[in-house]
């Protein structure tokens, strides 16, 4: 049943439209509000101040504030897969149908069988966890840490995936321009019409900050129309962007500031395409800090029950959303601005009880305004206790003279000053200053680019926050390179900023909350004190003060300004807390962006990917490429037959792969050979034009960077492959050793893996298949086209082309590269070409399965901490040249003979299965620490060999042929024996690859 | 961090990759000492909290190799130069400072 | 006065406002010299300092830190231990550790809440899937617990895994149940405590700017509160290991990186373990408090500044959404940087230096947490006995000439790759 009539709501005042209701549900309960609400005050307009539960004691807690602040009036909104944990009412905006929940209570709101935890906080103090649950230790995980995760947390997320969709941006920006209170709205004005590129961020729906939330007057009118004016303004102008709901959240180096707008969070749903946030990378030469200032609490017993409100809310309920919090009003400050909220108390029609101010003697103003609010001004006063479970009733109060009067009321609003958002310059390192005439901390010393203005450089009247706003402004602009056209101030009331600090009311009635999320008290700061814990950093990591999901933005200047007192040192003798990113908590979703699911990252397809997926081809991730793994056939039972026809159709008639995906480098100039002989630990001097060699590079460590063929297509000409991995870190290198370690080298260097298509075409037949595609003029005979031949010819009628005759299977094999526009039609025309020698397509997989059989490396064995003599190719080293590794290779860890070495493994029982990982220990051996003795890294079934096969290293291996070893794999339960045998396992002579 | 390429202009740091320290230079293999020099040079670094010499890496971009002078405790960026011209200039100077460097053109 | 912690002593004081306990750790000043001075008040100072008292007193020992104890990489990582190392040179070091975490409440009567809910390292391909086999392996033969899980079993771990439309699809993972999470700064307090009823003097704000020699042999320490003499100095400052080994005429292997963390909002606790992506740069745990706790890459640059980037932040948010997909509207709360001591190759230092009488606990790379206790026992073995404890043997300053570098994950001397 919904309540029509929103008791709270005043007849008129505030931004919201009362023109048209929206209905939404808090706990199951149904209430109504209208557009321009948030949550908070809509829940305020029905009466309804207790909201949520705190996080240790349960202690009942309701709104104590209007932004984003908030420490108490979490909930969760929305529901199912977009249900959002901690959410704060206060910036959650009302949309028809909202549904809400208040956290971290059971069964109910207001009975929460918890809050015995309140019954226990003797108890449960700071630290209370370090110095128990330590007997029997087995309990820990058993019984006591389960019972303290199901009481932790607040919300619950959402048990499935996230279904909204996130997207990032990037603005730049001559002036950046964060907040669009008063002070920033006149800077934006400043800069833009400076004709320089303007961003102004906002984190509310609506611009005007405290001007709109005071009710204060601009050029004698209210601020509002001032407001709109700017905000016409700039919105007519091409060189401005406005980002309203969004929150500069942090700010990086070189004037990178991170955003998060909240696109669509006020609407029921997102519209079809549209996301619900966006992450904005804004880029800035100058930036004006315009971001207002958090009011402080003021510290009492009780100071947490809900109608226990800080004053600048009250007021903004009041003036921005028309709602009245509370009809019988004690405003408790030690400050002028919280004695000006009896004013607008007033105005609105509530009974103000009694103005207590802890100065003894209140300034000329504030007795004028308790006077004309006709309410009674308590000077040097406190309030000792808020009455009240569920809600404040009453409070006692301690006079001047050390009396104690009671009074009803439904509602504190208290001031203890404002504490400048200097957040964004402290996360560039600038260091908090205390200033002693707003008795705060403002940022010091700017991070380059950066000023600040208004309530954030400590200038809270709002005549000096304009004037700083705009100044700060034009500044920004002039520095950016703009001339700047004067802007004119407008008139506005100096407002007494006088504060006398109060940081905490002496002997309190009650628990005294100094960060009230995490319910942290003033005695939890006497205990942290009393133990030690005195740094300020301790004593937030004791009493996880200033930790809670509103940063502390309430709580750590208090905090430390008790800790100064208990010390008896002085507030920046006490320290200072460093804001950490993000301003506000940011959705990971939105940190996301479109990276999940299958755009995680992007994807790159070979050539003949379409014509391998017309097949039915297995893709596999190999890297960034899917690549067809295996071309299973209709009958095949699983992928083991398919991989065996793929092989057997390569040893016996011919196969194309795609190998593509290899990385391709083309290195020209007169001094590439040279170049080449610097790169590779082998030599190249005597490789003839139209010839390539297999080389490997190495890291300086001496340790195999990648393997692959090196091809001399001219004199000074050669065209270089590497492994699929390495694609890109080849060409990296081979860069820096151009261009850092020998730059007086005549050579260029380009990447070519994306201009070539080029298809292995492997087996006896390969030859015959190739004769049918490549040009008549050209030689591809074995006596004119010999094995490590290479040549640019012609395919197809006219369409240039590279032949490489190399092997990886073993077999008579070629790579024909064309270029990558062709890739598609040429996988085509071999196919075809070749369907009656028998002709088919294999994959990674088949790839895989037959390089292990000839011995070759892969991935697995270059695996980084691998060399040459490791894997068998120690003889091709040269030691007649300086190359990249030549010096550390022969350090001595290097060269020990007992290194494990590459060699082949046959199972004793041939029936035996393999697998890659399995430890090498001795026949006889215990399984134990010292007794490993290598590991197998690549394993397969050899179809050519019947039986499984494997490659691995294995200490001082290759004078340990036909001993019988362990290969012990406890972790999949494998205990096989196995034969050492040479590594390769077909055509050990090598006569197939001539033909 | 936003780092000026000579060839490409500013650009976000995502663009490029990162590869240490850009004082040290490879010794010459030839060397009696070479072992040790090269574990010098590979392996130790002054790591200086001040002003650090570094080389960076274009590869989202024109894959220039940059040599980045920048303050290490403020991440600010003094300078950036095209690694190719620094590694000239310096071969210039140690190998014999009265030979003029090779010009590959 | 109470200064046994226990639920009765807790029971006791809370009927008398909690007024008797005692001071964690006093705050002496400091003394003219010492037998053994600890230079870093860190997770590893701190436990070198306890296990010095402890196992090879008496002696008279000091810990000098620049600032606020446990204030570097021990009050600013993210939790996790474990031992499910690869290489024989970390395997049984790791392990020592980590058997030294399950005594630790009990060692230092100071509840760290040693967590071992298990740690899950996920694998996305068939490769992968083998390295991981052969890691659990070398586990096994170390005496350590591993399972190599299958995509059923890991469905079963931790359902809400993105399985169906990922774009490297989840195929298993190894399993370390042991591995698990400790509360990070209660370690450098409970080491600080205990350390200190041994007689240890704890000296905060106490900056070391040079080392007093005498004929090359080390004899103590300029600092911010005066000279104070030493027969032995420890130093212990990962972060700053190059800095001040700077101060005795050495250059390290090490370049200092920063390494970004992650944590969000307070939720109801639903991930149990540690799980880590295979296909990108992520890992999460939830601490007791309900907090995801997470991080990714190193953001990969030479740094001293304790901040990093929106890049690394971008895609450590992306690693998480390519994984565990309903964490979107969960809201990261903080971010910050730590200054890791990135060696050549990914593995720490534990030996002495050139200089007579001054030793060096550095390089741990983002390793450093889980390894806190086991660093204090053989760094206090090492400057006490003056010979490596066997485990920590391999962890020499000369192993890069030597070719004997620990290199787990075959990235060469390229300190941001490890």
């Amino acid at each position: 049943m919904a309540h029509p009539t929103q008791p709270n709501r005043l007849s008129s005042g505030g931004l919201v439209d009362r023109t048209r209701t929206l209905s939404f549900t808090f706990d199951g309960k149904t209430y109504t509000g209208h557009p321009g609400d948030t949550l908070a005050s809509a829940l305020i307009a029905n009466g309804v101040m207790l909201t949520g539960r705190s996080f240790k004691y349960h202690r009942p807690r309701g709104i104590l504030t209007a932004g984003s602040e908030e420490p108490n009036a979490l909930v969760e909104l929305r529901e199912g897969a977009r249900r959002e944990p901690n959410t704060k009412a206060t910036m959650a905006e009302l949309y028809g149908g909202l549904s809400a929940r208040s956290q971290n209570r059971w069964p109910s709101l207001s009975f929460d069988v918890m809050s015995i935890n309140s019954l226990l906080s003797p108890v449960f103090v700071a630290g209370f966890y370090y110095k128990t649950f330590m007997w029997p230790s087995a309990l820990w995980e058993k019984l006591y840490e389960p019972a303290i995760r199901r009481a932790a947390g607040l919300g619950r997320a959402a048990e499935t995936h996230d279904p909204d969709i996130y997207e990032k941006a990037t603005a730049f920006a001559d002036v950046l321009v964060i907040g669009g209170g008063p002070a920033g709205l006149i800077a934006a004005l400043a800069a833009a019409r400076s004709k320089a590129r303007v961003v102004l961020v906002d984190e509310n729906a609506s611009l005007g900050g405290r001007a709109v939330d005071d009710a204060s007057e601009i050029d004698g009118k209210p601020a509002r129309e001032w407001v709109d004016a700017a905000e016409r303004e700039l919105s007519g102008l091409e060189n401005v962007r406005i980002l309203r709901r969004t929150t500069a959240f942090g700010s990086y180096d070189g004037g990178t500031f991170g955003a998060i707008e909240r696109v669509s969070d006020h609407l029921a749903a997102a519209p079809a395409g549209v996301p619900r946030q966006r992450v904005w990378r804004i880029v800035a030469k100058k930036t004006v800090l315009a971001s207002g200032a958090t009011e402080r609490p003021l510290v009492f017993g009780n100071n947490d029950r809900p109608g226990v409100m800080l004053a600048g809310a009250v007021r903004t309920y009041i003036n921005r959303f028309g709602v009245l919090p509370g009809k019988r009003v004690i405003v408790f400050t030690n400050n002028d601005y919280g004695a000006t909220t009896v004013t607008d108390l007033k105005r609105a029609g509530a009974e103000v009880v009694a103005l207590v101010d802890t100065r003894p003697q209140p300034s000329e103003m504030t007795k004028r305004l308790a006077g004309e609010a006709q309410t009674r001004l308590i000077s040097g006063g406190v309030i000792v206790g808020a009455l009240g479970r569920h809600g404040v009733t009453g409070a006692v109060i301690r006079t001047n003279s050390g009396d104690e009067v009671k009074l009803d009321c439904d509602l504190i609003a208290a001031s203890g000053g404002w504490n400048p958002n200097i957040q964004l310059a402290t996360h560039q390192g600038a260091k908090p200053v205390w200033n002693t005439t707003c008795h705060s901390f403002l940022a010091g010393v700017l991070p380059h680019g950066m000023s600040s203005a208004g309530a954030a450089s400590g200038a809270l009247s709002l005549d000096k926050a304009l004037a700083s706003g705009a100044a700060a402004g034009s500044a920004a602009a002039s520095e950016a390179g703009f001339a700047t056209v004067p802007v004119s101030v407008p008139d506005a009331r100096a407002e007494s900023e006088a504060i006398t600090p109060l940081w905490r009311v002496d002997n309190p009635r009650g628990k005294a909350f100094v960060d009230q999320q995490n319910d942290v008290a003033t005695s939890d700061i006497v205990l942290a004190e009393r133990e030690g814990f005195r740094a300020v950093e301790h004593l937030k990591r004791y009493t996880t003060l200033g930790m809670a999901t509103d940063q502390g933005r309430t709580a750590n200047v208090n905090a430390i300004a008790i800790m100064a007192e208990i010390t008896g040192r002085s507030i920046p003798e006490t320290g200072i807390t460093m804001a950490r990113p993000p301003y506000t908590p940011v959705a990971v979703g939105a940190l996301a962006g479109h990276h999940r699911g299958k755009t995680f990252k992007p994807t790159r397809l070979p050539p003949s990917y379409k014509w391998a997926k017309e097949q039915g081809a297995v893709f596999v991730e190999t890297g960034l490429w899917l690549r067809p793994s295996s071309f299973p056939r209709p009958g095949e039972g699983d992928w083991l037959d398919t991989v065996k026809r793929e092989v057997n159709t390569v040893r016996n008639a011919v196969g194309i792969c795609d190998v593509s995906t290899l990385g391709k480098v083309d290195v020209q100039g007169t001094d590439a050979l040279a170049f080449i002989e610097k790169l590779y630990c082998n030599g190249f001097k005597t490789l003839g034009v139209g010839k390539a060699r297999y080389g490997c590079m190495l890291r300086e460590d001496g340790m195999l960077l990648d393997d692959g063929t090196c091809a001399r297509l001219g004199e000074n000409h050669f065209f270089i492959t590497t492994t699929t991995a390495n694609a890109v870190k080849v060409v990296q290198h081979m860069e820096y050793c151009h261009q850092w370690l020998w730059p007086e080298m005549d050579v260029q260097i380009t990447s070519a893996t994306e201009q070539w298509a080029q298809y292995a075409i492997a087996g006896p037949k390969s030859r015959d298949l190739i004769r049918r595609v490549v040009d008549a003029e050209f030689d591809v005979s074995d006596a004119g086209f010999p094995y490590m031949g290479v040549g640019a010819i012609t395919v197809c009628g006219g369409i240039k082309a590279r032949l490489f005759r190399l092997s990886f299977s073993g077999e008579r094999a070629y790579e024909l590269g064309v270029p990558a526009r062709f890739g598609d039609a040429l996988m085509r025309r071999l196919m075809e070409a070749g369907k009656d020698l028998g002709v088919c397509a294999y994959g990674t997989e088949a790839l895989g399965v037959m390089r292990i059989e000839k011995g070759h490396i892969s991935g697995p064995e270059l695996n980084g901490t691998t060399t040459p003599r490791d894997v068998g190719l120690g003889g091709m080293v040269s030691s007649k040249k300086d190359f990249i590794g030549s010096v550390l290779g022969k350090r001595p860890g290097l060269v020990d003979p007992q290194r494990p070495a590459l060699v082949g493994f046959r199972p004793v029982d041939r029936s035996d299965r393999l697998r890659s990982g399995a430890h090498f220990i001795p026949r006889n051996a215990m399984a134990s620490a010292t007794v490993s003795e290598g590991h197998m890294t690549s394993t397969a079934y050899s179809p050519s060999n019947g039986h499984w096969i494997g490659l691995g290293f294995l200490k001082n291996g290759a004078n340990r042929m036909g001993e019988i070893v362990r290969a012990y794999d406890p972790v999949r339960n494998g205990d096989t024996l196995v034969e050492v045998v040479s590594p390769v396992f077909v055509d050990p002579e090598g006569g197939r690859v001539r033909g | 961090m936003r780092i000026a390429c000579p060839y490409c202009g500013e650009r976000s740091l995502d663009e490029f990759v990162y590869s240490g320290d850009a004082t040290v230079t490879r010794p010459d293999a030839a060397s009696p000492t070479a072992m040790e020099d090269f574990v010098r040079y590979s392996f130790e670094r002054t790591n200086p909290p001040g002003m650090h010499r570094e080389l960076w890496y274009h590869s989202a971009g024109c894959h220039a190799w940059l040599v980045v002078t920048r303050g290490v405790a403020t991440h600010t960026i003094a300078s950036v130069e095209v690694a190719r011209d620094v590694a000239r200039a310096a071969s210039r100077t140690s190998s014999d400072p009265a030979a003029p460097a090779k010009d590959p053109a | 006065m109470s200064d046994r912690y226990s639920i009765f002593s807790v029971l006791r004081e809370s009927l008398r406002g909690h007024t008797g306990w005692r001071p964690a750790w006093r705050e002496p000043n400091p003394q003219r010299d010492y037998d053994v001075i600890i230079v870093g008040g860190g997770g590893h100072g701190l436990a070198t300092a306890f296990y010095l008292a402890k196992n090879h007193g008496p002696l008279r020992i000091a810990v000098l830190e620049k600032g606020w104890i446990g204030g570097g990489n021990v009050g600013r990582n993210t939790t996790i231990v474990r031992s499910n190392y690869l290489l024989p040179g970390n395997i049984p070091f790791y392990e020592m550790s980590m058997k030294l975490w399950e005594g630790l409440e009990h060692e230092l009567n100071y509840n760290a809440m040693v967590s071992q809910r298990g740690v899950l390292n996920l694998y996305h391909s068939d490769g992968q899937r083998d390295a991981f086999a052969r890691r659990g392996n070398a586990m096994r033969l170390h005496g350590v617990d591993s399972e190599l899980l299958d995509k059923e079993a890991v469905r079963k771990m931790v359902p809400f895994l993105d399985f169906d439309n990922g774009r490297f699809p989840v195929q298993g993972g190894l399993l370390q149940r042991r591995g698990g999470t400790v509360r990070h700064d209660a370690v450098a307090w409970g080491y600080a405590r205990a350390a200190d009823r041994l007689g240890v003097d704890i000296i905060q704000n106490c900056e070391v700017k040079g080392f007093k020699r005498e004929g090359g042999r080390i004899v103590g320490v300029e600092t911010s509160r005066g000279d104070i003499g030493a027969k032995k100095i420890g130093v212990a400052v990962a972060g700053s290991s190059s800095r001040v080994a700077a101060m005795a005429g050495l250059r390290l292997p090490i370049e200092s990186h920063v390494l970004q963390a992650f944590v969000t909002e307070s939720i109801k606790p639903f991930i149990d373990g540690v799980v880590t992506f295979g296909a990108g740069h992520f890992y999460i745990s939830q601490s007791d408090k309900g907090g995801l706790v997470f991080g990714g890459d190193l953001d990969g640059y030479n740094s001293y500044a304790q901040r990093g980037n929106l890049p690394v932040v971008e895609d450590v948010c992306e690693g998480g959404m390519a994984i565990m997909p309903r964490i979107g509207r969960v809201r990261l709360l903080r971010h910050w940087g730590g200054i890791m001591d990135m060696s050549m190759d990914g593995s720490p230092f534990i030996d002495k230096t050139p200089v007579d009488g001054l030793y060096l606990n550095a390089g741990w790379c983002y390793g450093g947490f889980k390894a806190t206790p086991a660093s204090g026992f053989c760094f206090a073995h090492l400057i006490a006995r003056g010979e490596p404890h066997p485990v920590a043997s391999a962890y020499r300053l000369d192993r890069f000439a030597t070719g004997h570098a620990i290199d787990e994950k075959g990235m060469g001397p390229q300190p941001n790759l490890h």
